[in-house]
């Protein structure tokens, strides 16, 4: 299942790369994107493993960039 | 110029100004009065250290945070704490000079990194927050809302409510929220926002109107044909906002280049900062190199100029109705040089004409006696025979031979109208006609009266288009049509290839050969209308569908889109490819040579830290400018003559 989710004040495009490198070692990503300049995330995963999934990319996310907000 | 800054940015520019102007009177007395001698004795230093540190706190505050956030998080090499090293060393330096009784002086350095790195931050989120405002407003085309009439009213639902089959009523200056025909009234339409066309069209009963476009004139009425996740409007914003998945070679270079650049300067510099200052002693100039060194480290130019290039290049050809799906097309697209066309509908109009009427006696009689039997068609090529004829009576009874033509019975007349076979089956004399083309024969009573040429004509365009790809490579034409055909329009619009008499599967091979035939440098660009090629469009490196609107197997199977079905956005879609490939090109080029340059220098102390802030700064301010350049408003039509208006 693919999932695109939009990013608020992604304001950094070093950690844009920092979160997809992060989130793509998780396991069950299949793939992952993340745009800085479109301010969007793609995700591409089982989606059993959605939920527990998006828990830790938020929470990637959040580490690098705290003022980014993950927006369904 | 219109500039709407985010309420984050426009306090962020508050700041820098403040700080900015703080800076420069505290710097402008120190250098003419000399603060610290102003004041005089040992501790004279104090004074100056303590406005520069008053600037620097309120200029680096969020800077210093983040890095401490950072460490404690255990992200080491961040720009933030690398600034923070660089400017909070060059302050314990200037101290130790300070107190060490040494003329005080190096507060202003430490306090300019910081400030110059945050204009630099500023300077690019509102470079990139300006070029993402640009695209968004390029793709204003989704609805709000629709107005679905029901039970004899009109009332206004979101477009997502409205259902196949209902009445939708579209005011003059509202957007259209769903596809459908037109049933009632007629209007103009403006399609810039889909196609990049800045003439309106003229739309009437029974025409498609698109969502996306813009009802100008008068009320119309229109029947819905698609739902709204289905319509055309919401096609292209997908397409539009999944564009950031296919990145491009250079983009992810870039990334990848970035995670290990800063990493190695960091290392260089410790070692500058340790290992000369062991052997020589001089601690403090050596420490100051290597502080340089941290300023130059930071690779954000690079990092957002390239994909801000790219964003720019998709947004350029956006206006001019170019769809590309992805920066990593673009970059191909700007190496192509193998273009294989689809004939029909491609480089051909796809609709037929009548080129020739050869009457055995009148021509104004052969063309009435065929369109009186093609009346009830809705071939291509009857509708093309009736056209020319005009209006004429229908009540004829119409027998169809399968794969011949056509039998019609009127006040006694049998009249036959249909290919060679057709009257070679019914004994009529006649000869098989020597031109290109399908050629229509038309007998009366067992009477042969003479035939009708029909043509898939090229387009208008099509020629200066091919000759324009021909410059930089070569074209191949690929149809399903008969030898003769291929080769009269292969003739006709100096294309270098030609392959006739394929069946869709073939021309998946014919790709095949020729994507194994290609050199490693080499992109092979196919251009088709999106229908029967969608296997083609996607074996091939670049696949460009024509005429996207409408054609939803068409945008979904292509890599980029060219809405008006107009060849010329071809060349167009390669030259802004190319200028936007160029810009990153230069943009790299340009900032790793003046870092390393900088790098060295500072590495032999010819430099000081002012250099090295315009090595960041000013590599950045210098690069997204440049990356701006490409969606410019204007330099990307053909050069050709305006036309002159006579007087």
């Amino acid at each position: 299942m693919k999932k695109v989710f939009k990013m608020q004040d992604l304001d950094c495009a070093m950690c844009a790369e920092k979160m997809r490198a992060r989130i793509a070692k998780l396991d069950g990503v299949q793939f992952v994107s993340v745009d800085f300049m479109s301010q969007r995330m793609t995700i591409e995963a089982e989606e059993k493993d959605f939920d527990a999934l998006m828990d830790e990319i938020k929470r990637i996310c959040k580490k690098i960039e705290p003022d980014c907000k993950i927006v369904c | 110029m219109k500039c709407q800054l985010s309420k984050k940015l426009r306090n962020n520019l508050i700041r820098i100004c403040v700080v900015l102007a703080a800076f420069v009177v505290v710097f402008a007395t120190d250098k003419a009065i000399g603060l610290a001698e102003a004041v005089g004795g040992k501790y004279g230093w104090l004074l100056p250290f303590f406005l520069y540190l008053g600037v620097y706190l309120a200029i680096a505050y969020d800077v210093l945070w983040k890095a401490v956030r950072n460490i404690l998080g255990g992200e080491l090499f961040d720009e933030n704490l690398l600034m923070c090293i660089a400017s909070l060393g060059a302050f314990g330096l200037a101290i130790f000079r300070s107190v060490k009784g040494m003329p005080a002086e190096g507060f202003e350095e430490a306090c300019a990194v910081i400030l110059f790195y945050q204009i630099g931050e500023f300077f690019q989120s509102y470079a990139v927050g300006k070029s993402r405002s640009g695209i968004s407003e390029l793709m204003d085309i989704r609805p709000d809302s629709a107005n679905v009439i029901r039970d004899g009213e009109a009332i206004s639902v979101s477009p997502e409510e409205v259902a196949i089959g209902e009445l939708i009523l579209i005011n003059p200056g509202e957007k259209v929220p769903l596809d459908g025909r037109i049933e009632e009234g007629a209007s103009s339409f403006d399609l810039r926002a889909l196609t990049g066309e800045s003439l309106p069209k003229d739309m009437g009963a029974g025409d498609m109107a698109i969502s996306g476009s813009v009802n100008l004139t008068s009320s119309v009425k229109v029947r819905v044909e698609k739902e709204f996740h289905d319509s055309t409007a919401s096609k292209i914003l997908e397409l539009v906002e999944n564009a950031a998945d296919k990145k491009a070679v250079a983009e992810n270079f870039i990334t990848r280049f970035a995670r290990f650049y800063t990493p190695a300067v960091v290392a260089v510099a410790l070692l500058l900062a340790i290992i000369p200052s062991v052997v020589t002693g001089d601690w403090i100039s050596w420490i100051y190199r290597a502080l340089s060194f941290l300023v130059v480290s930071c690779p954000c130019a690079l990092v957002i100029s390239v994909p801000l290039s790219f964003f720019a290049g998709i947004g350029a050809a956006s206006r001019y109705g170019i769809l590309v799906k992805g920066s990593a097309y673009l970059e191909r697209l700007n190496k192509a040089n193998i273009f294989v066309f689809d004939k029909t509908g491609t480089l051909t109009k796809g609709a037929f004409a009548v080129t020739k009427v050869v009457p055995e006696e009148r021509w104004d009689e052969l063309l009435h006696l065929a369109a009186m039997a093609e009346q009830g068609s809705s071939h291509p090529i009857a509708r093309s025979i009736c056209e020319l004829a005009g209006e004429c009576q229908s009540d004829c009874a119409l027998v169809n031979e399968a794969g011949m033509g056509v039998i019609a019975t009127s006040q006694g007349h049998e009249i036959l109208v249909g290919n060679f076979k057709l009257m070679q089956a019914h004994g009529i004399v006649c000869y098989p006609a020597e031109d290109v083309g399908t050629a229509v024969y038309v007998a009366k009573d067992g009477e042969y009266r003479g035939y009708i040429l029909v043509e898939d004509l090229p387009k208008d365009e099509a020629k200066e288009v091919v000759a324009a790809l021909n410059a930089s490579g070569k074209t191949v034409m690929l149809t399903g049509d008969n030898e003769a055909v291929a080769r009269k329009i292969a003739t006709e619009l100096g294309v270098s290839a030609y392959k006739a008499s394929l069946l869709p599967a073939d021309k998946v091979d014919e790709v095949e050969a020729l994507l194994a035939a290609k050199g490693k440098r080499d992109a092979l660009c196919y251009v088709g209308d999106g229908i029967n090629d969608a296997p083609v469009l996607m074996r091939s490196d670049i696949g460009v569908a024509m005429g996207g609107l409408g054609s939803d197997a068409a945008i979904e199977a292509s890599d980029i889109v060219l809405m008006k079905d107009d060849l010329r956005a071809l060349p167009l879609a390669k030259r802004i490819a190319k200028r936007t490939y160029a810009v990153v090109m230069q943009n790299i080029v340009f900032a790793l040579a003046v870092k390393l340059v900088i790098l060295l220098l500072s590495a032999f102390g010819i430099t000081n830290m002012w250099m090295a802030v315009f090595g960041d700064v000013g590599v950045a301010f210098l690069a997204i400018l440049n990356a701006m350049r490409v969606n410019t408003k204007r330099g990307y039509e053909a050069k050709s003559p305006k036309p002159k208006i006579a007087k």
